[in-house]
């Protein structure tokens, strides 16, 4: 399978190449972060057991840096890996691959490739860059978080083989996959911290991956060790979503 | 499905050239049984549910020909392409390309193939050297791509996104890029459809220059001129079936109708050149003369009406052309 690592090659430049997907994979994750670092700070009042609670014993801050290197790995499985292979069949691109040999397995390789390669990038500049600015902290379990980043990250790039496959068109790849970044963006960890939320957000919050995920890396980065439950419900995601994509994938 | 036998390639006894031998002028063999084949289709069909799309259709292929397939729109010619390069899945019947089965061997086959396709694109933003690379490694054969960039005109765009080229220009990459596996036998469907003319010109240089080294060219093509000018042998396909099979020279002889003798007469009557040899009919429109007639009406009618002292300064022949043989094929096997 030499066709693999030349088109994730290329992929990797064409992502670089799209605007659209730089900014919502790099620039609208920061740019959130950062409000809401803004607002909440990074102090914790030692004696507020809610907010204690709330906030899981850190700084908003620490907080929401775990959280928002899950939601680069969302925005890339949910918005730009669905909208690219679906734009992909749309327009043909599929059709050409597929006619000069490429089998099914590189196309397939090369999105998931490129997809970690834009979630480690969006995660070390989110981790670092805070740090720098914010002084918030590395992961206390970085072998650990490591293992979570993994499994999310790859959780995601399946969801986003699997939206690719079942998404006909590149717009309703586009509409869809909105819709489930932000529903999972503001319930999932990157708005109101779960503490906060009503039971019944809770609720649906619990059925979306993007939950687990997060709770998988914030329980490793805080050092609450590893989450049992959300790692097995993240995996379960990964295998049910990367099965159906890869049987589901279609070249038109 | 029954195994194709090596035979079908091989041009055996019991041969299944659809080609049926033909009375009259123009009578050129169609195949030869010692050349080598390159396709060999025997009663391909293809349904999706109640809807037919190829009925049954063979034909074969020579190596080093340019074969055309012309139809109207639905008659089956692109879906019966995708067969034999095992795009679709055939219902029915027999392929072998290139000594293999597409639906069996789809892969395999298609990185040993050339193949440029309808409705097939490439990202927007790839860089011409990018697609020459990618391809040449995606065939498994990693061929040296600079040559043929230079070949086809394209070392002046390498860096170049794909979007920003010209139609003519983007179809001059797809065509490079159909060839940068040096294949032996090359796909093309409808690949000038969209260019302006002069695009199509160039296009039909650089697809005589394919089979001049070496390869083996299948035409799938909406144009009769386009048809005409490049093709050893045409098919012509109607509503699933090749109902005509012949050099552009054989489907015009046979299907095209008269010859038009036409010059400018102000007055006189002409009925008597009906009874010049090779005349069929005489007509007249005003000043205009028609005489219809096959085979050397032109020179007879030039004679006759030498031989009276009339020599007409515009009297030229309008011969049938493929566009012509090809509308009454249809019509022939027309609407019910």
């Amino acid at each position: 399978m030499r066709a693999a690592p030349k088109l994730t090659w290329i992929e990797l430049k064409l992502f670089f190449r799209e605007p659209m997907a730089l900014i919502f994979s790099f620039a609208f994750p920061f740019f959130v972060m950062f409000i809401l670092a803004g607002v909440f700070g990074n102090d914790i009042d030692a004696n507020d057991p809610e907010s204690l609670r709330v906030w899981r014993g850190v700084g908003p801050t620490d907080y929401y840096v775990p959280a928002y290197v899950g939601i680069v790995m969302a925005s890339m499985g949910l918005i730009s890996l669905p909208l690219r292979l679906a734009g992909y069949r749309e327009r043909g691109v599929l059709r050409r691959f597929r006619a000069a040999g490429f089998p099914a397995g590189a196309i397939i390789v090369s999105q998931v490739a490129v997809a970690l390669g834009i979630a480690a990038v969006g995660a070390v500049a989110i981790t670092v860059s805070s740090a720098v600015i914010y002084g918030t902290q590395f992961p206390e379990m970085p072998l650990a978080t490591l293992g979570a980043w993994l499994l999310g990250a790859g959780t995601f790039a399946a969801i986003g083989i699997f939206l690719g496959a079942m998404l006909p068109t590149a717009r309703s790849a586009q509409g869809g996959g909105l819709i489930l970044f932000f529903m999972m963006m503001f319930i999932s960890g990157g708005g109101p911290p779960r503490g906060a939320l009503t039971d019944s957000m809770r609720t649906v919050s619990d059925f979306l991956p993007l939950t687990h995920v997060v709770l998988m890396l914030q329980d490793t980065w805080l050092g609450e060790g590893w989450n049992t439950s959300a790692s097995a419900i993240t995996a379960a995601f990964c295998a049910v979503t990367a099965a159906a994509g890869t049987l589901r994938f279609r070249w038109e | 499905m029954v195994g194709v036998q090596r035979s079908m390639l091989a041009g055996a006894p019991g041969d299944l050239s659809p080609v049926p031998a033909r009375r009259g002028c123009g009578i050129r063999l169609l195949y030869n049984p010692r050349m080598a084949r390159a396709v060999a289709v025997h009663n391909l069909r293809k349904t999706y549910g109640a809807v037919v799309a190829v009925a049954d259709v063979s034909f074969h292929v020579d190596e080093g020909e340019i074969f055309g397939i012309i139809g109207p729109n639905g008659s089956g010619k692109t879906t019966t392409v995708e067969c034999l390069q095992g795009l679709r899945t055939r219902s029915g019947g027999e392929v072998e390309v290139l000594g293999l089965d597409p639906g069996s061997h789809g892969t395999q086959l298609r990185r040993m193939i050339g193949s440029q396709l309808q409705e097939s694109n490439l990202p927007d933003r790839i860089k011409v050297w990018e697609a020459l690379d990618l391809f040449a490694y995606g065939s498994g054969a990693g061929a040296d791509w600079r040559e043929l960039a230079e070949r086809w005109g394209l070392t002046g765009k390498l860096n170049a996104v794909f979007a920003s080229l010209s139609g003519g220009l983007q179809q001059r990459l797809f065509v490079a890029l159909a060839l940068v596996n040096a294949p032996r036998l090359v796909f093309l469907d409808e690949m000038t459809t969209g260019l302006d003319p002069s695009a199509r010109r160039l296009a039909w240089e650089l697809i005589a220059a394919v089979r001049e080294h070496g390869a083996t060219v299948v035409l799938v093509t909406h144009f009769m001129d386009e048809a005409e000018a490049l093709c050893d042998r045409i098919a012509v396909f109607h509503r699933g079936r090749v109902v005509a099979l012949d050099t552009p020279g054989g489907l015009v002889a046979v299907h095209g109708g008269e010859s038009r003798v036409i010059f400018s007469a102000a007055e006189g009557d002409f009925s008597w050149l009906g009874s010049v040899p090779c005349v069929d009919g005489v007509s007249r429109r005003g000043a205009r003369v028609e005489v219809g007639g096959r085979g050397a009406v032109l020179a007879h009618t030039a004679a006759a009406l030498g031989a009276r002292g009339i020599y007409p300064a515009d009297l030229h022949v309008e011969r049938s052309t493929l566009e012509d043989a090809f509308l009454k094929i249809v019509g022939a096997h027309g609407e019910q």
